[in-house]
């Protein structure tokens, strides 16, 4: 068997409860973006174009969808001889189960399998943020620095700063502090929740924190500044790309409408740097005579009669003869009746929105109507996906 | 249907397609947006539950193959039958030299006799429909027939009846007449050229054919032997599309242009599978103006689209204008263009400002690759 130079281990199992209703039956991971995508297929495929070919998964909460969506790999060319894709949910031992109790802890029950391959280094990634990224070029900038931890980072607006992960570091990229989710941050450079490690130290590392009865068991909070502590040489990977945390429903709403400009930051239509999926098997989308679509993007199997403005629509989605979609998102298989308005929504998969009803505005929060929900003929749905009123018709 | 094998007879007419069959096989001209013919009748079988399909090419394979690959999209990459391929002999051994599809199918012989299967049901690229065989099949076992035609039932003018096969039948289907190409066909039984027989009765016609210097399955294997046969006729009653010209290939992906149609030929009996390009969701800017169309994927569009077809990774430029047009993979129209009636291949480019139209019966045809 081939040397596996470098192993990712892509951590895909939060619950993402701050999504609410997105994530009630799918764990995060698996919450379809983009107008074919799902989130995991962004840090799946910059594997696959990095050339990273040896894929551990690590899923938890709600994981059926998720463990039927990865497959056998497939979709992103991970179905190898050697190496491709693991999934990997907790699993019980001589001295019981347990679940994966924090990041650090989720790839701690893992040694097994990451002994088993036997890499150099461990790329760890979160299966819940938007960026297309090559990852061969902060491995090489990893070994050029001799670090033993590199993280990439990312310049956030200051505001937004105690959110994250914040890093101090020093001209030539080594960290010097951390802070995790600061009230007063000493930088604007957040932690992507991107980390290389050397596999020998970080497994050391994960074993000393297994023992640490105080510890969270968190790669944030507690093993990078306990390896900061003990003087390792932690350095700091500048990625200046788009990359987007989508733990919230404004900011996954966002995430989506950031894709409608005319020039997008992040370019899912470059041929260079392909964003792979499972492909739904579905015809091109139909656009009828009376229909008009602008700055929006529209996905297989979708067939529109009504209006559509600044919004993405998800495969097999149908939208009904004037209906007037804006500034939303439509996941696949939502039908969308005549004469419905919606704004400032995001639809999932397979709702069916009755005739004439009118759902979100433009001033309230984001709307989310969530899976397989009927909002009946005429009705309201306002903010939070509360049913204003409904007309008996 | 696991005692049915498939075989797509690959050997076909392509005199009056010849624009767009020059560098691939009729088989692998791209149809409906994103779509090869061949996958609609492949889709059928396996959607049909057919799992052993052998391909009898003919010539100019290599963009079938590329798109064919492994048969994993079809999910016929198998451990025990699958896709097989079925290229023709190098040289031609016997008395006959390649002028019918009984060489091809002589010298695949060993690949039909070693199927396990019973049956075998033989189709072609052409007529694009999505069908569930398994109908036909029942009515096949129904009728103790030793050969089952799959016709259509097609009223007059509805189509350019030229080069079709013709059934004369009884009140109870038995096929008691075959015309290939009879003069003045205008409408009535036109078979879909699909057969259902034994495996080992299509051994036998092809090896007869053979040794009598026999060269077409239908004219020398069907035909001669109508009245020893026990042929029945099975008619297929949803929609089916005959591309068999550059007209018949332009009325038919407009045609997809009605939603009904659009529901009926992609969704109503199964999916139908094609290569998978991963491209990204049709993108729409903000001067885009667009009517009655079908988009694939990785298009971007900023001009304006009317009745027209669009296949995937297209791009439609600012004040760009497509009427009842059909633009292949990868076109480019740019700013201010206007095409009408036009049939664009693959990686065909359109520069600022041209100007091109055809007409509705002949649209004018732009050579793959081709930079006007």
């Amino acid at each position: 068997m081939r040397k596996t130079e470098c192993l990712a281990m892509i951590l895909a199992g939060g619950q993402g409860s701050r999504l609410g209703s997105l994530t009630k039956k799918i764990a995060k991971p698996a919450v379809p973006f983009g107008g074919k995508y799902r989130i995991i297929d962004f840090p799946l495929s910059n594997c696959h174009n990095s050339g990273i070919d040896t894929v551990g998964i690590l899923t938890q909460y709600q994981p059926l969808a998720l463990h039927s969506y990865i497959g056998a790999g497939g979709a992103w060319d991970l179905d190898r001889k050697d190496g491709g894709v693991y999934v990997l949910p907790p699993y019980a031992r001589e001295k019981g189960a347990e679940w994966y109790k924090g990041t650090a802890d989720a790839i701690y029950q893992n040694i097994n399998f990451i002994e088993m391959i036997n890499p150099s280094y461990v790329l760890v990634l979160s299966g819940d943020h938007i960026y297309t990224m090559d990852y061969s070029i902060m491995l090489e900038y990893h070994k050029a620095k001799k670090a033993e931890a590199t993280i990439g980072v990312i310049e956030v607006p200051w505001a937004e700063a105690p959110r994250f992960g914040i890093m101090n570091t020093a001209e030539n990229g080594r960290v010097t502090a951390f802070q995790e989710k600061p009230s007063q941050p000493i930088s604007n450079l957040a932690s992507m929740g991107i980390y290389i490690f050397n596999w020998k130290f970080l497994k050391r590392s994960l074993e000393e924190d297994a023992k640490d009865i105080n510890s969270s068991h968190d790669f944030g909070k507690n093993v990078i500044p306990k390896m900061l502590a003990g003087g390792h040489r932690l350095f700091s990977y500048h990625f200046d790309g788009y990359w987007k945390d989508v733990g919230t429903v404004e900011s996954f709403w966002e995430a989506n409408m950031d894709l409608l400009c005319d020039e997008p930051d992040l370019d899912l239509h470059n041929p260079s740097w392909r964003v792979y999926s499972v492909n739904p098997t579905r015809p091109p989308h139909y656009i009828a005579a009376e229909a008009s679509v602008t700055r929006s993007l529209i996905s297989e199997g979708a067939a529109v009669y009504g209006d559509v403005d600044h919004s993405v629509i998800f495969p097999g989605a149908q939208i009904g003869a004037g209906a007037k979609i804006r500034n939303s998102v439509i996941m696949p298989y939502a039908n969308i009746g005549e004469n419905v308005e919606i704004n400032r929504a995001i639809v999932c998969r397979r709702c069916v929105i009755e005739e004439g009803a009118v759902i979100g505005d433009e001033s309230s929060e984001i709307t989310v109507i969530p899976e397989g929900d009927v909002v009946p003929r005429d009705a309201q749905v306002g903010a939070g996906g509360i049913i204003i009123q409904k007309q008996v018709g | 249907m696991k005692r049915v094998m498939g075989i797509i007879n690959l050997y076909e007419n392509e005199e009056l397609i010849q624009e767009i069959t020059e560098h691939r096989p009729l088989a692998a001209v791209p149809f409906a947006g994103r779509y090869r013919l061949i996958d609609f009748t492949l889709s059928s079988m396996v959607n049909s539950g057919i799992q052993n399909v052998g391909i009898l090419l003919r010539s100019k394979s290599r963009s079938l193959m590329d798109h064919l690959r492994s048969g994993k999209e079809w999910d016929l990459a198998r451990k025990r039958d699958g896709l097989f391929i079925l290229p023709p002999a190098q040289a031609s051994s016997g008395a006959v030299k390649g002028n019918g599809d009984i060489e091809n199918f002589y010298h695949n012989l060993d690949y039909i006799e070693s199927s396990r299967q019973k049956y075998v049901l033989i189709s072609n690229s052409h007529t694009v429909c999505n069908m569930n065989f398994r109908k036909a099949f029942q009515f096949h076992e129904n009728t103790g027939a030793d050969i089952t035609i799959v016709y259509k039932e097609q009223e007059k003018d509805s189509e350019d009846f030229t080069g079709s096969t013709v059934l004369a039948t009884t009140d109870d289907g038995r096929v008691i007449d075959l015309a290939v190409n009879p003069a003045k066909v205008n409408g009535g039984k036109i078979s879909m050229d699909m057969y259902l027989m034994r495996k080992e009765l299509l051994v036998d016609i092809i090896n007869g054919c053979y040794a009598r210097g026999g060269v077409d399955l239908l004219k020398d294997g069907l035909i001669k032997n109508i009245d020893s046969l026990k042929i029945y006729g099975y008619q297929h009653k949803g929609f089916v599309a005959r591309i068999n010209s550059i007209a018949s290939y332009y009325r038919h992906n407009m045609e997809l242009l009605k939603p009904e149609k659009w529901q009926e030929l992609f969704m109503k009996s199964g999916l139908i599978y094609t290569k998978v390009k991963d491209e990204a969701p049709a993108k729409y800017k903000e001067n885009a103006k667009i009517s009655n169309a079908m988009v694939a994927n990785g298009c971007i569009i900023e001009g304006e689209v009317e009745n027209s077809v669009l296949f995937r990774g297209v791009k439609v430029n600012k004040g760009a204008c497509i009427r009842n047009s059909i633009i292949m993979q990868k076109c480019e129209i740019a700013e201010n263009a206007i095409i009408e009636n036009v049939i664009c291949d693959k990686d065909v480019i359109i520069t600022n400002g041209k100007w091109l139209k055809g007409d509705q019966r002949y649209p004018l045809v732009i050579e793959k690759g081709t930079v006007i």
